[in-house]
């Protein structure tokens, strides 16, 4: 055994819900409780409660805050000028390639929150403070703040409930206080399943009060990250270390739309020019798969020769079909093409389709 | 949930109930519940041939992949098609419905080899 995995403030509670626990970026995390499956239709259909207090937060305030991150990010803060915005956003190193993928929010007067991957955070930390300008604080509030994601069609009218009267929740891609019950809490209105919903961050200490709280409603379930994973892919949403990583850039991985053309001056601005400019080789396709579950590191085959690697694979619960994600040779990438995959002694064949592979949820409802 | 004493089971998680000739196999509640909701299962044709230990299929969910094993030899003379369509019931009738193939033994002796319910309960306990 290596070093010690790290525990949630709501270990306890998942113990007690019968959770299955595994090793996740170095934490002990639930990955199912009633089951994948059911979890991710609880999730579509009504509303399900995630553990995601291993991720990392930071505070980043000042005069020079904007400046600084501006730099540091790819996508513009321009766009999130007015207090309470949020964006989807990249951290690039000197080549171009994806350090980490984070959102950014505006949470008050000259100071902005950010939300990274548990995988990254002391990389990334390590990162900003490296970079950091002397007109700047940054603070790495990982340790003392919990975040629970809730997530469905109902989750927004359930923290609605849990919040003081008159309390109106944050729109979609923006942030605000509230008080829940009697925690005191920053509400986001962001998520990683397609579907509406929130995250919320609170104090450590006060997690498992929350916790229970909102499984105090008959509508909301228990979920882990097994959901958490098929419900990411069902919308094509990229995760760190299987879609993308440092040998990845991010016109390759399809994340164009958070390095905006006009952007200059931040760190990765000329190496992701220069894809732009010869574009790129390969680039992250969905692939539709019936009757079998492809799985990261499977071989994708074109007329029998290998094209590329399963990057994200799973099955997905909606379509009852396997789904994919793979870097493939750009003249492969048409909607349509079939490929196939190897899964194991078998060779079964693979659709490249457009995430996301799932497009009716109550986000785009 | 416990293992029914009407049948031997494997270490390979694989219970066999012996009618006559016949060697009904199907996947332990144990072995069912650690691998979680099972989305496809892939078993061998009628006719196929198997010897003891010989993998004979692969039972999937979505996070993991389980070969079956051959608790015994013999020749497949059935399977349980209705796990194309409904593969959920090996987590809710393991033991029952959720029954994999039938299989005509071809050596009786190799089934004191397995473990009773008793016996598994503590093999399995002892992890």
């Amino acid at each position: 055994m290596s070093e010690a995995l790290k525990r949630t403030p709501l270990y306890d509670e998942h113990i007690a819900l019968g959770a299955r626990m595994v090793p996740f970026a170095g934490w002990e995390m639930p990955v199912q409780y009633a089951g994948i499956i059911e979890e991710h239709k609880a999730v579509r259909g009504s509303a399900g409660i995630f553990d995601v207090s291993h991720m990392a937060e930071f505070r980043v305030f000042g005069f020079g805050a904007f400046d600084f991150l501006q730099t540091m990010f790819t996508n513009d803060l321009h766009r999130i000028s007015e207090l309470g915005q949020a964006q989807y956003t990249l951290l690039l190193d000197d080549d171009g390639h994806i350090i980490d993928d984070l959102i950014v929010y505006h949470s008050g007067d000259l100071e902005y929150f950010i939300i990274a991957n548990a995988s990254n955070a002391d990389i990334d930390f390590a990162w900003l403070t490296q970079h950091a300008t002397g007109d700047i604080e940054l603070v790495n509030e990982s340790d003392r703040t919990a975040l629970i994601a809730v997530q469905g069609p109902e989750a927004v009218r359930i923290v609605t409930e849990l919040a003081e009267n008159g309390w109106v929740a944050p729109s979609r891609f923006h942030i605000g206080e509230a008080m829940l019950d009697t925690v005191p809490a920053l509400i986001a209105r962001t998520g990683y399943t397609g579907e509406d919903g929130v995250e919320i961050v609170c104090r450590a200490a006060d997690a498992p009060v929350l916790w229970r709280a909102l499984l105090s409603f008959s509508e909301v379930s228990p979920a882990g990250l097994g959901a958490r994973d098929t419900l990411r892919l069902e919308m094509g949403y990229p995760l760190y270390g299987s879609d993308m990583d440092r040998t990845n850039d991010p016109i390759s991985a399809g994340l164009g739309w958070v390095v905006p053309k006009a952007k200059t001056g931040y760190i990765g601005a000329e190496a992701v020019a220069a894809v732009r400019a010869t574009g790129p080789e390969k680039k992250l396709t969905g692939l539709r798969v019936e009757g079998a579950i492809p799985r990261p590191g499977m071989s994708v085959l074109h007329e029998g020769v290998e094209v590329g690697k399963v990057a994200s694979g799973t099955f997905s619960p909606t379509l009852q079909t396997g789904i994919a994600t793979a870097y493939l040779p750009v003249s492969l990438t048409e909607i349509g093409t079939t490929l196939a995959i190897e899964i194991r002694k078998k060779t079964v064949a693979a659709t490249v389709v457009k995430p996301p592979f799932v497009s009716s949820t109550s986000l785009s409802a | 949930m416990s293992h029914p004493n009407d049948r031997a089971y494997s270490k390979d998680h694989e219970w066999v109930m012996v009618d006559g000739d016949v060697a009904v196999i199907g996947i332990s509640h144990f072995a069912q519940d650690q691998l979680g909701e099972v989305v496809y299962v892939d078993l061998p044709g009628v006719g196929d041939v198997l010897s003891v230990g010989d993998s004979f299929g692969e039972i999937e969910s979505v996070k993991s992949v389980s070969e079956l094993f051959a608790p015994v030899s013999g020749e497949v003379v059935e399977i349980n098609g209705a796990l194309g369509d409904s593969p959920e019931t090996v987590n809710s009738d393991p033991h029952g419905d959720g029954w994999m193939v039938k299989v005509r033994l071809a050596d009786a002796g190799e089934l004191d080899a397995l473990m009773s319910a008793e016996e598994y309960d503590a093999f399995i306990t002892e992890g």
